[in-house]
């Protein structure tokens, strides 16, 4: 073989390498079509029966009932409730661990501090949900004497420990990116340390801290087995962060073993993963665009 | 020193103490639950509760089949997201220009990333168990679960590779090797750790998860260790949920209970552990 077709040859070896390769890249992203695919196949039936706002804004959710009710709107406020009281909890601490860990934690104590937090990311879920079934509700149930220790305060504690980690993570992150010579102008005229974290620091990071709170969002709006073991699963409007609520996703996990395949209530628990879905698509866009700003300042 | 200055450095301490507070009631959290969970659980672990069958309808011995499940279950998936994540990953990371369709392959993986579990249990009863016709199954469990954990795989492999010097590369292809050589005995060998860093994180993701096995693999009652890939299988973290709130003997299932939440997060922690540990150990030891 004479060199020119030599070079050919693995011209040609290399351009079959890389097609290859982007073959199977091409599967994220094939994936992630076949979820919305799926989805929406299953789901959109549904419509047929029952009109969108009728889904989307109905009170009532009986879904085996004759004729059935499917309105949504309790499960909707039942993740919003129980995410918004998890967020109550996660935001303030994990912000304020994630200052102390960019800002002020020794070294030697970070190495120890980073792997308890990525322990407590490492926990799954149905253990966290163990945990509050067996010890944490009935340690609320007596403590402010409620009927029931399974509620939205309760699903909102474990869920906020859920999303620690990665707001810790993320915000941690945003913070440690902020430039040196931006503390240093600030420590130069005379500025405290505190000062410089809340008017330099904090400032600087605002769009990785965002990041970080969508970021635990999402994760704790698409927590499933946590939510479906404590938080007491009625399907009403919450009136009370002590009541039980239901979740979208704890609705799904519940009732699809039930839902004989094809029947309109199979179909309807895919229209609610749809809106969990799109929920969850706009949140990661929205954390995506935001992480992009704050790498893009950096450099 | 004048009053100014001192309610400053004042109000410098109580918030400094308050971020204080914030991160030691995360470590105190994650140590009462620990704390629970093995003081309650240890009684009930011996050797027989690891290797005997289940009996009496999920009331007395053992958690073998679910042990054995989960470990069934996680062969599988890093059978499905391993290589797609290193040939994924190698093609962002070596092949990839910036591109609009480079852009829209990052831009899915984030958001696979961001799909709840319990919407992949439902991609996989949709396509798995039905159109596929594998049933509820081991296959169709692993597929899911593989999916599911491929972004974190792509992810730390990527990490890993950009941690292999450019010089590296450029010796090879200086030797005349080209590019896919180069890659395939000096970037994957030299990215090794960081690629069983990534690959171990999903394992720990991966033995964890209940919702995406739920309506595709997951059985709560079964006579036994599974015999083929089209079987159910028992699963740790379902066998938790299973326990709590099936049967009717919660006197009986709920110690049971406690003894496979606490094999599971022996498990899952010894894997997290073990990946911490080598990312350090990878990073201390990289001296080029």
């Amino acid at each position: 073989m004479n060199s020119v077709q030599e070079v050919f040859r693995i011209k040609a070896h290399r351009e079959s390498a890389e097609i290859i390769l982007f073959l199977v890249a091409l599967s994220s992203l094939l994936f992630l079509i076949g979820i919305i695919v799926v989805l929406f196949v299953e789901g959109l039936p549904t419509f047929r029966e029952v009109s969108l706002s009728q889904f989307l804004f109905g009170r009532r959710w009986y879904p085996t009932s004759e004729p059935p009710r499917l309105g949504i709107l309790p499960l909707i406020l039942g993740s919003l409730w129980v995410t918004i009281g998890a967020l109550i909890f996660a935001i303030p601490l994990g912000l304020f661990s994630a200052i102390f860990l960019a800002e002020l934690c020794p070294k030697k104590l970070r190495e120890i501090l980073k792997p308890v937090i990525e322990m407590l990311a490492g926990i799954p879920s149905v253990v966290y949900g163990f945990f509050g079934m067996v010890i944490l509700s009935p340690l609320l149930k007596d403590l402010f004497s409620l009927p029931t220790g399974l509620t939205a305060f309760t699903a909102s504690i474990i869920l906020g420990i859920m999303a620690i980690p990665s707001i810790v993570s993320t915000a941690e992150d945003a913070i440690s990116s902020v430039p040196k010579s931006y503390r240093e102008a600030s420590f130069s005229i005379g500025a405290t340390h505190w000062e410089t974290i809340r008017k330099v620091v904090i400032p600087a990071s605002y769009s990785g801290l965002g990041a970080a709170v969508i970021l635990g969002a999402g994760r704790i709006i698409g927590e499933t087995m946590t939510v479906l073991m404590i938080a007491g699963g009625a399907a009403i409007i919450p009136t009370s962060f002590f009541q039980p609520v239901r979740t979208m996703t704890a609705t799904i996990a519940a009732e699809m073993g039930e839902a004989p395949v094809g029947s309109l209530h199979y179909h309807s628990l895919f229209a609610i993963a749809i809106v969990l879905f799109l929920i969850t698509f706009l949140l990661n866009i929205l954390v995506d665009r935001l992480a992009q700003k704050y790498h893009t300042r950096v450099r | 020193m004048d009053i100014r200055l001192k309610t400053k450095y004042l109000s410098q301490k109580i918030w400094f103490f308050i971020f204080f507070l914030s991160i030691a009631t995360i470590c105190f959290a994650l140590g009462f639950i620990i704390y629970f969970l093995v003081v309650r659980g240890y009684k009930v672990i011996n050797w027989e509760f690891l290797t005997a069958l289940p009996s009496r309808g999920m009331t007395e011995g053992g958690i073998l089949p679910a042990i054995v499940g989960t470990l069934y279950l996680i062969i599988g998936s890093i059978v499905v997201s391993l290589p797609l994540g290193v040939f994924s990953a190698v093609y962002l990371e070596e092949y990839a220009k910036p591109s609009p369709t480079v852009t829209l392959l990052r831009l899915a993986i984030h958001c696979l990333a961001g799909v709840p579990s319990v919407v992949f249990g439902l991609f996989g009863l949709g396509i798995f168990v039905k159109l596929f016709g594998f049933g509820v199954s081991l296959l169709s469990g692993s597929l899911t679960l593989g999916i599911m954990a491929l972004p974190i795989v792509i992810t730390s492999v990527e990490e890993a590779l950009k941690t292999v010097p450019l010089s590296f590369r450029e010796a090879s292809l200086a030797l005349g090797a080209t590019k896919w050589v180069t890659i395939r005995r000096v970037v994957l060998p030299a990215a090794l750790p960081g690629i069983l860093t990534g690959l171990i994180l999903s394992v720990g993701r991966v033995a964890g998860e209940t919702a995406p096995i739920l309506f595709t693999a997951a059985a709560f009652y079964a006579r036994g260790l599974p015999r083929s890939i089209f079987d159910r299988v028992l699963a740790l973290p379902y066998h938790i949920y299973g326990l709590m709130t099936e049967g009717t003997r919660p006197e009986k299932q709920v110690p049971i209970a406690y003894g496979t939440a606490l094999v599971l997060l022996i498990m899952v922690l010894l894997v997290n552990f073990l990946a911490i540990y080598l990312r350090r150990r990878s990073r201390s030891a990289r001296k080029w």
